[in-house]
């Protein structure tokens, strides 16, 4: 005897539509996540690049001794706390970041071009920028610092800022999905109700009705979650290759770190799953006001 | 078996549609529930099935006491009562059959046995042939007859019937109380409501009567103080 479900699936009310309304919340939920996971890499990119480093700038002044200035100035950051390493460029390598600019024709050496120090920070916190700020430029004229720290840290939090807006467009979607379920099984409840109560009745446990309506949202939070995360993988892909190619981030780095990526395989469970705690709990909600 | 004391019982915020109700049944037992429309013999089987709890008094179904019982050991009371309900309530999705195992798969058994039970209780109220057949194309009094199945596969301690004879001739709800005969001598506590007077004088068996919500007589069943 072929076993029949004890509650026909509401395919006619609220219920069709669900899946398509959670496909769509799903696909801006993975838009969000992966804009999200991106500026966190570009924020790890730009973090390791730039801290941990600085600049020593020195003026170019024709009646000074150039190379005794530079040499000051590294005698001093070598001598400071917090200071790794101070490397002055060497002119040939100035003379190669601007070759673009100037060109390979020698015109370099006869521009005042600013010598250039590399410093290596130990570790940026311990460091007083202001301080050293103070004392090279009592010892060196011409000597500047440049922090890119404060320039980063405006970057940083302007970054953060985007990313707990995407948090929190994130939760507002999730929300606006519990109450689409909540009311696509009431309404469900609603059409079912002569079954419903025939079958608590005859000695149905509450669990036993709601398994019946979790399952089916189950099976409608997947469907739309798969259509959906497909719809965002449809539009983070061509965007990514694009992007890759300006060597910007829009895709968390789908290869180096797997979590990012499975993060976003994670949605579309987390819609089902929400579906499914929803329905389950609006049912049994509704049944605990059966006697 | 049955135990009522001074039970009232109302609808929400509505009047007392029950009051003052007193008698007990002993297991083993057929009674007649009679009545004019409208005095409360469905609301009064709706205390037995657990539909509704009473709103004063004490109600003993089956060794339990209903009033203070929580509300997770109901279905477990519920399973070993059957239900012949007014409108019959089969599932029009489900088959004949289906309708008839539906409470032995409620209450958690998919066994094989399951089938031939339902099978050889469908024989018995002579619908052996319409096994597969949706509900809705069967007769009235067909459907009647899948909804006895339905709530004696269980094999209930108490049987609740609420107007079995309401919409079929003299002749086959004469019929239709002998079939529930059958089961009461089997040791089930039966209860049948119906406000056929003819019917319940072609018997001998006890009668709850109940006129505007109260019990006037009680001829045969015992009455509690
Ligand atoms: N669900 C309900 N909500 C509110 N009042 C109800 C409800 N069901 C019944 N009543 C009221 O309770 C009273 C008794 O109704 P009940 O259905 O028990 O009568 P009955 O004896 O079964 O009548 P009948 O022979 O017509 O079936 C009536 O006054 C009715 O209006
Ligand atoms: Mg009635």
């Amino acid at each position: 005897m072929a076993r029949q479900p004890v509650l026909v699936p509401d395919s006619e009310g609220a219920g069709r539509f669900l899946p398509w309304v959670i496909a769509v919340m799903t696909f801006l939920a993975t838009l969000m996540t992966a804009g999200a996971l991106a500026t966190d890499t570009a924020i790890r990119g730009w973090s390791s690049a730039l801290t941990g480093t600085l600049t020593v700038e020195i003026a170019a002044d024709p009646d000074a001794d150039m190379d005794a200035r530079v040499a000051a100035t590294v005698t001093l950051l070598r001598t400071t706390a917090g200071v790794r390493d101070a490397r002055p460029l060497e002119r040939a390598e100035i003379a190669r970041l601007l070759e673009p600019w100037l060109g390979r024709n020698g015109l370099i050496d006869d521009l005042p071009v600013p010598r250039l120090i590399d410093v290596e920070l130990d570790d940026a916190a311990e460091l007083d920028i202001g301080r050293l700020a103070g004392r090279l430029a009592e010892r060196v004229p011409g000597a500047r610092i440049d922090d890119h720290t404060a320039w980063l840290d405006r970057l940083v939090h302007l970054a953060r800022g985007l990313q707990f807006l995407a948090a929190g467009i994130v939760l507002l979607i999730g929300l606006a999905m519990i109450c689409v379920i909540v009311f696509a099984t009431r309404a469900a409840f609603a059409a079912h109700h002569d079954v419903i109560e025939v079958l608590h009745l005859i000695g149905a446990r509450d669990a036993y009705i709601a398994r019946h309506f979790q399952n089916h949202a189950l099976a409608m939070g997947l469907r739309g979650g798969l259509a959906g995360l497909a719809l965002a993988a449809l539009t983070l892909l061509p965007l990514g290759y694009a992007a890759a190619d300006l060597g910007l981030p829009v895709l968390p780095e789908l290869s180096s770190p797997p979590l990012p990526a499975a993060l976003l395989l994670l949605i579309p469970a987390a819609a089902a799953l929400i579906a499914l705690v929803t329905a389950r709990t609006t049912v049994l909600r509704a049944l605990s006001r059966m006697p | 078996m049955v135990r009522f004391e001074n039970v009232g019982m109302r609808y929400g915020r509505g009047p007392e549609v029950l009051r003052d109700i007193s008698f007990t049944l002993d297991a083993g037992t057929f009674s007649f529930l009679t009545g004019p429309s409208g005095a409360g013999k469905s609301s009064l089987l709706k205390l037995l099935y657990l539909a509704q709890r009473p709103s004063r008094g004490l109600v003993t179904l089956l060794g339990h006491d209903v009033s203070t019982m929580t509300r997770a050991g109901l279905p477990a009371l519920r399973r070993q009562i059957g239900i012949v309900f007014q409108d019959f309530r089969l599932l029009g999705h489900l088959s004949v059959l289906d309708n008839v195992a539906l409470p032995l798969r409620i209450a958690g058994d998919g066994g094989p046995r399951v089938r031939d039970n339902a099978v050889e209780l469908l024989e018995w109220v002579g619908l052996g042939e319409k096994l597969q057949a949706r509900p809705t194309t069967l007769s009235g009094g067909e459907q009647q007859r899948v909804a006895i199945a339905r709530a004696v596969i269980s094999k209930p301690n108490l049987l609740l019937a609420d107007e079995p004879t309401g919409n079929v001739d003299d002749h086959v709800g004469y019929r239709l109380v002998r079939l529930f005969e059958e089961l009461y001598k089997t040791g089930t506590t039966v209860v049948v409501a119906t406000h056929n007077k003819s019917l319940v004088n072609r018997f001998q068996h006890p009668r709850l009567v109940i006129e505007n919500g109260e019990l006037t007589d009680v001829s045969g069943v015992s009455r509690v103080s």
